[in-house]
């Protein structure tokens, strides 16, 4: 009984109670997140990961500015269930250049982390107007504002500086160039040879239907038509890539 | 102060020592049962540090005692479900689409697994059960684009329909006659007059409609509108007119807009997605929607 009295003179004395809360957590954290900046496999080598192209990295901000992410989750965990439904497992090096990651356990809706190239364009722009018109059970709102509205994008450059600034490695080039490669993405027509180079494997098209303006719906549907694209998972070997733990 | 020197006289146990307006505080204990839950808790927290990976050490995590880890749990489960049904599996792998049909206990396998696959994959757009929505076809109809044999229908789950990353993906253009000018507005007034008459097998033979429909639209779609099938080069994929099947609505406006400026579907291609196996059991499946050839 000597230790709870002890105890209670902690409880009891405002100073020695915050004193020994801000030991017990620098204990845990020294414990929980040191070791982890020395841990190399926590983030797979997986070849094929490349930043986003601007006209996808608006998609992305027009994803969390409607709040996708209030019912989709972009993880596909090591389940059987999930692996056979959505396809292979997320790593976390697919999310590398994603800040804020778009994880979660939310699952009003599919899981989005493999959702590129499943649907065409057209199906998508559909759906985001209406999902009643094309999947009849869906609770899901309508967005037919976006095909609406045309994309802001003067401040394109000024994205991609701010991501360089938590890590993401866009060049200077690609930084000055933003604009160009944006409007490149969403012209079917255009040359798309700097845009390739720069951000190999990039989709482009004219993603909403309406060649004539480039809207927030096409910056959008090319978000969503490169997610889970990136990596080529036919030469991934989870073993060798430090990633079966 | 716990335990203090003071007791209440009604319940006879000890006060805080904590007093307002004359108003004191019981010291009452935790519950027994509480307390001991909380040891628990506490012993099985240790526990499973010991046992399950849970703590970073410098260079690589701890695997803990028993070495578990969730992907080598899922290559279990894998394997397991691949050992369950691994004599199925192996005749979808190693026969052929025709073989698989011939056999009806593992064509049943086949077009089971196939169900599940088609409603997560396909019915987005085909619609539940292939019954197809404007602009997706319906696949349980005897009305094959790309055609309805079982070959054809893997191939185009395979490489999909103008999708433009696959080299062998389906592929056609239907001039836009309006839109770029290769026909005039009474043109194609006509034409759709024409085309409207033959779906419903009313046509006749002659009539300006009829000449541009010779001269313009035969090539694809046949000279009686059987479709590119009829003219006996299906790859070309001129759907057939000669019927009341329409993608795009059969209203004269609708094919007036078609003739005018086109619409082309996309389908993605599935094969890398899906894996060879899985579009076996989708073929057999759509094949056996009601419209297999």
């Amino acid at each position: 009984m000597s230790l709870i009295k002890h105890h209670a003179k902690i409880e009891t004395n405002v100073l020695l109670l915050t004193v020994g809360i801000l030991l017990t957590v620098i204990a845990g954290g020294l414990v929980e997140i040191v070791p982890l900046f020395t841990i190399k496999s926590t983030i797979e080598r997986v070849e094929g990961v490349r930043p986003y192209s601007p006209l996808e990295l608006a998609g992305r901000n027009i994803y969390l500015r409607e709040g996708c992410y209030n019912c989709h989750s972009q993880m596909i965990r090591p389940f059987r269930d999930e692996v056979e439904r959505y396809g292979h497992y997320s790593l976390a090096a697919e999310s590398i250049y994603d800040h804020p990651f778009q994880w979660g356990s939310k699952r009003t809706g599919p899981d989005l982390a493999r959702v590129g190239g499943k649907y065409s364009d057209e199906w998508h722009a559909r759906h985001l107007i209406d999902p009643r018109s094309v999947v009849a059970e869906s609770i899901m709102p309508g967005y037919p504002h976006l095909a609406r509205r045309d994309l802001a994008f003067d401040d394109a450059a000024d994205h991609l500086k701010t991501l360089r600034v938590v890590g993401v490695p866009y060049s200077d080039a690609q930084i000055a160039q933003a604009g160009e490669h944006l409007a490149a993405q969403a012209d079917p027509w255009g040359d798309h040879d700097a845009l390739t180079e720069a951000y190999p494997g990039a989709k482009v098209g004219d993603f909403d239907g309406d060649p004539e303006r480039l809207t927030e719906m096409d910056a959008l549907i090319a978000y969503l038509q490169v997610l889970g694209t990136m990596v080529d998972f036919s030469d991934f070997d989870p073993a060798r890539a430090g990633a079966l733990r | 102060m716990a335990g203090g020197p003071e007791r209440d006289a009604v319940s006879g146990r000890h006060t805080t020592g904590h007093e307002w307006d004359g108003i004191t505080e019981l010291n009452t204990p935790l519950p027994k049962w509480w307390v001991y839950v909380f040891f628990a808790c506490v012993a099985w927290a240790l526990g499973y540090v010991i046992l399950f990976p849970s703590v970073p050490m410098p260079g690589k995590a701890a695997s803990g005692v028993l070495g578990y880890s969730s992907r080598a749990a899922l290559a279990e489960n894998l394997a397991a479900a691949e050992a369950r049904m691994g004599e199925q599996l192996a005749g979808l792998r190693q026969l052929s689409l025709e073989e698989i049909a011939a056999d009806p206990e593992l064509a049943t396998f086949a077009r089971q697994g196939g169900e599940v696959m088609f409603k997560e994959n396909c019915v987005p757009c085909h619609q539940s059960g292939g019954a197809g929505a404007y602009g997706y076809p319906t696949l349980a109809d005897d009305e094959w684009i790309w055609g309805g044999s079982m070959e054809a229908i893997a191939t185009t789950i395979r490489h999909g329909v103008r999708h433009d990353e696959d080299p062998e993906s389906r592929f056609n253009i239907m001039p836009s006659f309006g839109a770029d000018e290769l026909l005039s507005e009474a043109d194609i007034d006509q034409v759709a007059d024409y085309v409207l008459a033959l779906s419903k097998g009313e046509a006749s033979q002659e009539g300006p409609g009829r000449e541009i429909f010779e001269t313009q639209c035969a090539v694809c779609h046949s000279s009686n509108g059987e479709g590119a099938d009829g003219a006996g080069y299906r790859d070309f994929g001129g759907p057939a007119l000669n019927n009341r099947i329409w993608l795009y609505g059969g209203e004269k406006e609708d094919i007036v807009a078609q003739i005018n400026q086109p619409r082309h579907g996309v389908m993605p291609a599935w094969g890398e997605r899906l894996g060879e196996t899985t579009i076996k059991q989708l073929t057999l499946y759509v094949h056996g929607l009601g419209g297999g050839e």
